[in-house]
C-alpha cells in the first residue's frame, strides 16, 4: 500500500491530459501533489477521436512509438453535395493511442514527484472558516478526506468541481455536441488521411470524422449540437453514414461523449481552487479538439500553482495569473472559433457546398486549415479582424518540456 | 427525469448541461436528484444515447 499523506499543497482531481500536466508542472516546481482518479487507470475509458497535431504535443512530451497509431498529412473534406477538396495540413498530424498516451502523461507526473491514487472518486470539497481546505472523496468503497492549499479541477467534461466551489461551469445547450464513434476494422481509407464530412441532413451542427488507426482501422464518429437533436439520435445518424460507406466494416469499440464549444468561461479560478481543461471549457468550439488546449492549461494551472506555494498566497488574485496566461495564449483563438461556429450553426448546405467549392479554386499544395478560415469568414469584417488576433498563437512558441 | 441505467454509458455529457447541478456520477452511477431537478430537459436532449426520459412517460 502507498503511503498518502494527511495534507498536500495541491490536490488535482482527474487524470486527463489536463490533470497529469497540471501535476506534472505542480510537481517539478516543488509543490507536493496528489492526483485522484476515478477509474481504474488513467485514460481508460477511451472517449475521444485521439487527433493531435505534431506542433501542440511536441512541446510537453517526447515523441514515442508507443502512443502513435498513425501519422496523418492530409485531410479530405466532403461538402454535401458530395463533391470534395483535400487539404495539405500545416504540419504533421498524429492519431493517438489515448489509453497509452495518457498513461504516459501520468507517468511523467509521478516521476516528477506526484502520487496518483486511482479509483478515487472526487465527492466534495473540505469548507473550512469559509475557505476551501480539502478535498473529499472515496477510495475503493471507503469515505476518505486529504487537506490541501489548491484544488485543481481536471475533472473533463462531466465535471463538477468548479460548481462545488461556485464557478458557473454549465453550457447551453448550443454548446455542447453530443457524439458517438466506433472504432472500426476493414475499412477502406487511406492511413495517412483524416476525413470529414458536413452538413444539416448528416450531422446537423457539428462534423463526421475519420481518423486512420492503421491502413484498414479507423476512428469513425460524429458530433451533433445539443439543440438539434430532435430528429434523430447521434447514434442513429452515425450508422445511417457507416452502413452507406462502410457497409463490409466491424464495430470493435463503441464512445459515447460529449464536447463542450463554448466560448472561454468568465472564471476559471477563485480563492485556493483553479479549473483546466474540459472542466474548464478550455476546447476549441469548430474542430472540439481538447487534448492540447487542456495541456495548455495544466501547465500554466500548474505552474502558478507551485508558485503560489513558494509565495503561500492562495488568493484568487494570485491564481489568476494562471487564467491570464491562458487567455494570453489561447483565449483569442477560442473567443474566434466560437463565433465561427455560431456562424456556421445558421448554415444551410448550400453554403457548405459554396465553401469547399471556393477552397478547391486554392492551389492544393498550399491550401491549410487557415485558408479554409479565410473563405469561411469572407465578407464578415468582424470575424476578419477577430482571426488576425487569433493565429497569433502560433507565433507564440509555447514551451514546456 | 429518469435515467435507464442499462444504457447509461457514464459518458458525463448530460452533468455538462444541467442547469442546477442536479446529476451526480459516483462510482460509475449516474443518479438525478428530482429534489434539485427543475425538468429543463436539457439532459435528455444531449444523451447520446437516449437513456434519459421523462418520469411520467
Ligand atoms: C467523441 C470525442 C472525440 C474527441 N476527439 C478529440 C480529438 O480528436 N482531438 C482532441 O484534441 N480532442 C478530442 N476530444 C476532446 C478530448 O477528449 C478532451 O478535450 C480531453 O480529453 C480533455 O482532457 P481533460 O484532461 O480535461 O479531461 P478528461 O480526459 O476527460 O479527463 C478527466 C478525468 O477526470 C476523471 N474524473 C472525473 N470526475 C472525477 C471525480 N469526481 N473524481 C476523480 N476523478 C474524476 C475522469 O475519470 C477522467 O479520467 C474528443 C472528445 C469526444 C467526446
Amino acid at each position: 500500500m502507498i503511503k498518502i499523506k494527511d495534507k498536500y499543497d495541491v490536490v488535482v482531481i482527474g487524470a486527463g491530459p489536463s490533470g497529469s500536466v497540471a501535476a506534472r508542472f505542480a510537481a517539478e516546481n516543488g509543490a507536493s501533489v496528489l492526483i485522484l482518479e476515478r477509474d481504474r487507470e488513467p485514460g481508460i475509458p477511451v472517449r475521444c477521436a485521439e487527433g493531435v497535431s505534431h506542433k501542440g504535443i511536441e512541446p510537453f512530451i517526447d515523441i514515442d512509438k508507443r502512443w502513435i497509431a498513425s501519422t496523418i498529412d492530409e485531410a479530405r473534406l466532403h461538402a454535401p453535395n458530395g463533391k470534395h477538396v483535400d487539404m495539405f495540413q500545416n504540419g504533421t498530424g498524429y492519431v493517438l493511442e489515448r489509453r497509452i498516451f495518457d498513461t504516459e502523461l501520468c507517468n511523467l507526473a509521478c516521476k516528477h514527484g506526484a502520487t496518483l491514487i486511482t479509483k478515487a472518486d472526487a465527492t466534495g470539497i473540505i469548507f473550512e472558516d469559509n475557505k476551501i481546505q480539502g478535498v473529499k472523496y472515496t477510495h475503493i468503497g471507503e469515505k476518505k478526506t486529504v487537506k490541501c492549499n489548491i484544488v485543481i479541477g481536471a475533472d473533463g467534461v462531466e465535471s463538477r468541481v468548479g460548481r462545488w466551489a461556485g464557478i458557473k461551469t454549465n453550457v447551453r445547450l448550443e454548446d455542447i455536441d453530443t457524439c458517438v464513434q466506433y472504432t472500426m476494422a476493414n475499412v477502406d481509407i487511406k492511413e495517412n488521411r483524416c476525413e470529414f464530412y458536413f452538413g444539416n441532413e448528416k450531422c446537423p451542427g457539428g462534423y463526421i470524422w475519420i481518423f486512420p488507426k492503421s491502413n484498414s482501422t479507423a476512428n469513425i464518429g460524429l458530433g451533433i449540437a445539443g439543440h438539434l437533436t430532435d430528429k434523430k439520435s447521434p447514434k442513429e445518424y452515425l450508422d445511417e453514414f457507416v452502413q452507406e460507406r462502410f457497409p463490409n466494416a466491424s464495430i470493435s469499440y463503441t464512445v459515447y461523449g460529449g464536447v463542450p464549444t463554448s466560448t472561454v468561461l468568465k472564471e476559471t479560478v477563485k480563492d485556493n481552487i483553479m479549473l483546466v481543461g474540459d472542466a474548464a471549457r478550455q476546447v476549441n468550439p469548430i474542430t472540439g479538439g481538447g487534448i492540447v488546449q487542456g495541456m495548455i492549461g495544466g501547465a500554466f494551472a500548474g505552474k502558478v500553482a507551485a508558485d503560489a506555494v513558494k509565495k503561500n498566497d492562495f488568493s484568487k488574485k494570485n491564481l489568476k495569473t494562471y487564467e491570464k496566461k491562458w487567455n494570453k495564449a489561447l483565449g483569442a483563438n477560442q473567443r474566434f472559433m466560437f463565433e465561427v461556429k455560431e456562424n456556421f450553426m445558421g448554415m444551410d448546405d448550400s453554403k457548405f457546398n459554396n465553401l469547399v467549392e471556393m477552397c478547391s479554386k486554392i492551389p492544393q499544395k498550399n491550401f491549410t486549415l487557415k485558408d479554409l478560415f479565410k473563405e469561411a469568414v469572407k465578407g464578415d469584417p468582424k470575424l476578419i479582424a477577430q482571426m488576425a488576433k487569433s493565429f497569433v498563437v502560433s507565433r507564440l512558441n509555447l514551451r514546456f518540456k | 427525469m429518469i435515467i435507464n441505467n442499462n444504457l447509461c454509458d457514464v459518458c458525463g455529457t448530460c452533468v455538462a448541461v444541467c442547469p442546477v447541478d442536479a446529476i451526480i456520477v459516483k462510482e460509475f452511477v449516474v443518479t438525478i436528484d428530482n429534489d434539485k431537478c427543475i425538468n429543463c430537459g436539457k439532459c435528455l436532449k444531449v444523451c447520446p444515447i437516449r437513456a434519459i426520459s421523462e418520469e411520467n412517460q
